[in-house]
């Protein structure tokens, strides 16, 4: 084998418009022991460089070659996401002569370049519409290839092979669970459509989703209402939300693969902000059924109703923690809007801010212990984070327009939220200190996101 | 409901009649009296003999030239709520605390819910965009809820009414000043039905 000492690992992955699974292993070598992992180190201690470039064709038509580019352009972008390499840039790349296979590789001309990780990655058509990706990862100064993995799928969505290989890179290289294959859900006005017999002229809002960076946004509702918040179960399989389409608003969950509906409130009372319990099995709430914004509790097919909050003042915007045992929300009891915490069985009550005004706080994954909130600062809002462990809060934004609605991404390492900073309402991401703001959203306002799990 | 539509025509012309007549508006429904006819000048015939006593007598009433029609009567859901007749409560900010103006243009609203007895409304509550949106969800409940408790207090039946709130979602002014913050925090009355 050319890579005898790198890790060979066949995967297929089925890529569709609306089916996202995890690779399944077919087959694998028998012989690799999956411990073993080279690991490509940087020089003296700096973060590793690696260099991504287009993956190679073979007798690719205009579609393939196509896809060859993205594919090394968003496996680019998927690994700088993380921050665990230094990325070299790929415009740099251009007088090292293009690799047409595995075993012409310049590794002099990219040592040269300084590079420590060359990622080369190849795709073949198989089939009208099926291609065959390979993605090698080398260890430039030994010229070995330390992993190795091929992928076979849709040729629709040539981003999804390259967000794979980026995860599958992260897992082996640094043991991260990278967020390239995660979503984003949010709401937006973007249509220009009006609600039908409004009594006056009113926007439409639709949940829409998309890739983490912003790729393949997509309508998830078609309603002509108000279709607000929407929250990703943790199997990313369904979003729930607060629909208006009966005119007040009450809790919808739309099943994206099966194209289904459910309405798990039934229209009891207005009922609004869905908040998946850790397990999917439950939904935390808010509603006004008993005369008051109180929290509740149900299972996901509205069973099992349970109040959590009683008190005259408005209890509202759940999160559940990480193991499902604690319910951090915004209430009012002393005032101003203000985020406290409650145990799952109502119990133990404490309030952890009291600043100017704060909102949708978001509990963070494992390992991290901490909630991301909304704070007015100014005429606006900042993002900030509270530390469960040493009560110490820091801030994320500082003034550059409002940013509100913080959601964390699945390994805790980055947020989205909304912010006005380029005018309009749109959807950002940052990492978790701030840094690497990236805008995903530009048609239109666009609200509330939420990150898949 | 359907009952309750159908001798709303009735009700309502007896109503007109009694105020184009000199008459004060009564606040009881004027069932089973029949009314004095209109003067014999301005109709071309005589009025047929009074009906027997106890049934409802109206084709004369409404067939007079000298009663203006009621404006409200003729015109459409959607015609009402472009020009509403019903005012909207506006609110301080972060509060859902009925102002004096507030409770003006609620009076205002209760005594013409009680003239119009067949109107279905709801009561939608509204924030300016100062606040977050998840938690302005709540606040618009809120001012929407403090609305339909004053208007019930005077009289209004509750199951007229519903209340929604819409949070900061549909502002009544896009401007981003207090001008604009003003008319936006609101309880706005729509007619659903008449």
């Amino acid at each position: 084998m050319a890579f005898a000492a790198g890790l060979v690992i066949v995967a297929g992955v089925a890529i569709g418009a609306w089916t996202r699974k995890a690779p399944e292993p077919v087959s694998q070598v028998p012989q690799q022991p999956s411990e073993v992992v080279l690991s490509i180190s940087g020089e003296s201690g700096a973060r590793p460089r690696y260099a991504v470039p287009d993956f190679i064709t073979r007798g690719g038509d205009a579609e393939t070659l196509e896809a060859a580019r993205l594919m090394g352009s968003v496996l680019w972008d998927d690994l700088a996401f993380e921050r665990e390499f230094y990325m070299v840039p790929r415009d740099t790349y251009r007088t090292i002569p293009a690799a047409r296979s595995f075993t012409e590789i310049a590794f002099d001309r990219w040592r040269e370049l300084g590079a420590d990780g060359l990622v080369i990655g190849s795709v073949e058509r198989t089939g009208p519409n099926t291609y065959r990706v390979e993605v090698r990862l080398y260890d430039v100064k030994s010229r070995r290839s330390v992993s190795a993995r091929e992928y076979t799928g849709s040729a629709s969505n040539p981003r999804l092979y390259a967000h794979t290989a980026a995860d599958d890179i992260h897992q082996q290289q640094r043991a991260l669970r990278g967020a390239a294959r995660s979503r984003l859900t949010f709401s937006s006005d973007r249509d220009g459509e009006r609600v039908a017999n409004a009594v006056s002229p009113r926007d439409v809002k639709e949940i829409y989703i998309s890739d983490y960076d912003g790729a393949n946004q997509r309508r998830v509702t078609v309603t002509r209402k108000l279709n607000i918040m929407p929250r990703w179960s943790p199997d990313a399989r369904a979003i729930a939300y607060t629909s208006y389409r009966r005119d007040f608003p009450d809790i919808y969950i739309s099943l994206i693969y099966e194209g289904t509906l459910e309405n798990p409130t039934k229209g009891r009372g207005q009922n609004w902000l869905p908040a998946w319990s850790p397990d999917g099995a439950r939904i935390c709430f808010t509603s006004t059924r008993d005369g008051n914004s109180e929290l509740y509790v149900m299972d996901r097919d509205g069973s099992n109703l349970t109040r959590l909050t009683n008190n005259p003042a408005i209890d509202t915007t759940p999160t559940w923690s990480p193991s499902g045992t604690q319910i951090a929300f915004v209430s009012d009891r002393n005032g101003s809007p203000q985020i406290f915490i409650i145990d799952a069985d109502g119990l133990n009550l404490r309030r952890i801010t009291s600043e100017s005004w704060c909102d949708r706080p978001t509990w963070s994954p494992a390992p991290f212990n901490e909630i991301a909130y909304a704070s007015r600062t100014g005429p606006g809002y900042d993002i900030r984070i509270y530390d469960l462990a040493t009560q110490e809060r820091r801030q994320l934004t500082s003034g550059e327009g409002s940013n509100e609605s913080p959601a964390y991404a699945p390994n805790g390492r980055h947020l989205a939220f909304m912010s006005t900073r380029t005018g309009r309402k749109q959807i950002f991401v940052m990492g978790r200190d701030g840094q690497d703001v990236r805008q995903i959203t530009t048609v239109g306002n666009n609200y509330t996101p939420d990150w898949s799990k | 409901m359907r009952i309750q539509s159908v001798s709303s025509a009735a009700l309502m012309g007896l109503v007109v009649a009694s105020l184009a007549l000199g008459g004060c508006p009564s606040k009881k429904p004027p069932v089973a009296r029949p009314l004095p006819p209109p003067a014999p000048a301005t109709t071309p015939t005589p009025p047929p003999a009074p009906a027997p006593s106890g049934a409802i007598q109206e084709s004369p009433v409404v067939a007079s030239p000298s009663i203006p029609e009621d404006p409200m009567a003729a015109r459409s859901v959607d015609d009402l709520n472009r020009d509403s007749p019903l005012r909207a409560a506006f609110f301080e900010y972060d509060s859902a605390e009925l102002t004096a103006e507030a409770r003006a243009a609620l009076d205002a609203n209760a005594a013409t819910l009680k003239k119009y007895r067949t109107w279905a409304v709801t009561i939608e509550g509204h924030c300016d965009e100062r606040g977050t949106a998840e938690y302005n969800l709540a606040l618009g409940e809120r001012r929407a809820a403090a609305a339909h408790a004053y208007v019930v207090s005077l009289g209004v039946t509750a199951d007229r009414l519903k209340t929604v709130s819409y949070g900061k979602e549909f502002p009544f002014d896009p401007g981003h000043d207090e001008a604009a913050y003003a008319k936006n925090r609101r309880a706005q009355f729509v007619i659903t039905a008449k």
